[in-house]
């Protein structure tokens, strides 16, 4: 049991914790607000725009970068569209609370 | 920037995402939590800008999306939210392909190292085929949403056969890609995985839509969480896993609300439901009671508990914000008013919720299904708008019915029932509904906005 642990099994444990994570703040979101939730879980799934970033970042310009760099707008759109949706939903809940 | 500090800055990221979930355990402290979730991805993104080199095309881009992303969210009717979830779908789905294929091209670029090893390799095959069905099978979800493709199933004999046999295909093409590394096993594999995307979702119902679009919510996380596998990237991993987790829960909660279970929904069997039940369709005329708006308005004025069903129906027809006049006339009066939301009550999960919210219904005035079915029995007049299926009775005691074990509002237990329709015509699931029959039952006939409308004024 010496030597280094392969990358794989960290990522592993890490995704398995935070599915048990995910699991339990998601049951904990109100009804009401689940479509606010998918808005706001598509903008956090924009969070694909950082490997898109890398893929467009080496120095090297081919066509790996320009497949990045598409990559990261149409991720960008999700990022923006979500986030800023769901703030507009939830304005409207807001409203009523006077 | 040290390897050190940009993991560190992506798992405060990681951990305000975490919050923005969170914050949504109610109304009030979402905002809050949206507000976190933004400060999460911006910080991300802003740390791996230090350590790329174009990041003045990158910036380009980002701007591009960013703008047309803005303008989208602002624009959009919140009738539309499904199409608009849909498709930021199939574009996670996309980017996730096209990052797939960069890394396929320059590993150097993410540190894997000049060659793929055995595990970047499956990890490469996974996200991609996870990418590529969520890409196109968003894409028929967006279509059959926004009406452009039609929402009926479309089925033929063998199709699941085919899917079989594709998704056999798919394998043996990613195991050819294990082992020649090359581009053409990757690109076939990826194009068949394209076309199961198809073929999964175009047999599948309107009436499932809020199913189906969880599942692809669902899908477009576990695509994000595979690249984070072949980029050893925590934060995608971590991200990827909450949306993953989010979409399955919510795919189970709609398949609960409709007592289906979730392989029933992806094989297909409902929509085209027609042809197992209307049995009671056999030529003999039922009898029901008609009213007018104003009868309407005179029970309701006179009641001291009134409960609103909205259905997608009263969307349509835009009756959102002349619905919560009437309740506010009735309150004026004294009624005490309340909404009963059934889960499946619009075309996502929560969507009735929004389109009340959007016409200013207070929320606490808006009930779920658990929490007011009890409370029917001692309620003088339900007003039935634009909901069918969600109110039937069958879903109770009819064993043959498609729809039994459905839960239900059990609107019919209220001494009074008011539904308001166009026709007698049958709901999604084709079926007759006996509630409509019920002695106690009054039908008013109508646009739901016009019907709506003249019940204000007869009540003023």
């Amino acid at each position: 049991m010496t030597g280094a642990v392969d990358p794989f099994v960290l990522n592993l444990t890490v995704f398995v914790l935070a599915i048990f994570i995910g699991y339990h703040v998601v049951w904990n979101v109100t009804p009401a607000l689940h479509t606010p939730l998918m808005a706001v879980t598509n903008a956090i799934s924009g969070i694909i725009i950082v490997g898109a970033m890398l893929a467009a970042g080496p120095e090297k310009f081919d066509i790996g970068t320009v497949l990045g760099l598409v990559a990261v707008t149409l991720a960008a759109v999700n990022v923006f569209g979500g986030f800023l949706v769901t703030q507009r939903m939830l304005d409207m809940f807001k409203k009523k609370n006077k | 920037m040290s390897a050190n500090f940009v993991a560190l800055a992506y798992l405060t990221a990681a951990v305000l995402f975490i919050l923005a979930l969170k914050g949504l355990s109610s109304p009030i402290s979402a905002r809050r939590g949206n507000l976190f979730g933004m400060v999460g991805m911006g910080l991300a993104v802003l740390t791996t800008l230090t350590v790329t080199h174009n990041w003045k095309y990158i910036l380009i881009a980002i701007t591009v999306g960013g703008t047309v992303g803005a303008v989208i969210a602002r624009r959009i009717e919140m009738t539309a939210m499904p199409e608009l979830v849909a498709a930021m779908h199939s574009l996670v789905g996309l980017a996730a392909v096209l990052i797939a294929m960069a890394a396929f091209n320059n590993p150097l670029a993410y540190g894997i190292g000049a060659t793929l090893h055995a595990s970047n390799r499956i990890e490469l095959f996974i996200g991609t085929f996870v990418g590529a069905i969520t890409f196109t099978g968003s894409i028929i979800a967006f279509g059959k949403l926004s009406g452009k493709l039609g929402s009926k199933p479309l089925r033929f004999a063998g199709q699941h056969w085919l899917n079989l046999l594709l998704g056999v295909l798919m394998i043996a093409f990613g195991i050819a890609f294990f082992i020649t590394q090359s581009w053409t096993p990757f690109l076939i594999m990826t194009a068949i995985a394209m076309l199961i995307g198809v073929l999964l979702i175009m047999p599948i119902g309107g009436a499932d839509m809020p199913v189906v679009i969880s599942m692809l919510n669902s899908y477009s996380g576990w695509a994000a969480a595979g690249i984070g596998f072949t980029l050893n990237n925590n934060m995608l991993i971590i991200a990827g896993s909450l949306v993953g987790s989010s979409g399955a829960i919510l795919s189970y909660i709609m398949c609960r609300a409709m007592n289906r279970s979730f392989f029933n929904v992806i094989l297909g069997g409902f929509g085209g439901a027609a042809d197992a039940g209307a049995d009671s369709g056999d030529g003999v005329q039922k009898v029901y009671r008609s009213g007018s708006a104003d009868d309407a308005a005179f029970l309701m004025g006179n009641a001291d508990s009134v409960i609103i069903v909205p259905g997608y129906g009263l969307a349509v027809a835009r009756a959102q914000h002349a619905i919560n006049e009437m309740s506010k006339a009735l309150t004026a009066k004294g009624v005490k008013v309340r909404y009963a939301i059934h889960p499946v009550a619009g075309r996502m999960p929560g969507h009735m919720n929004v389109l009340l919210a959007e016409a200013e219904v207070p929320y606490e005035q808006v009930v779920e299904m658990d929490e007011i079915n009890n409370e029917f029995a001692d309620t003088d007049v339900v007003l039935v708008i634009g909901a069918n299926d969600v109110v039937n009775p069958s879903a109770k005691n009819d064993k043959s019915s498609p729809i039994y074990g459905m839960p239900i509002l059990d609107v019919y237990k209220a001494r009074t029932v008011l539904v308001v329709k166009r026709s007698m015509a049958t709901g999604y699931a084709g079926l007759d509904n006996e509630l409509f029959y019920m002695d106690k039952t009054m039908m008013v006939f109508g646009d739901a906005k016009k019907v709506v409308e003249d019940i204000i004024k007869s009540l003023a």
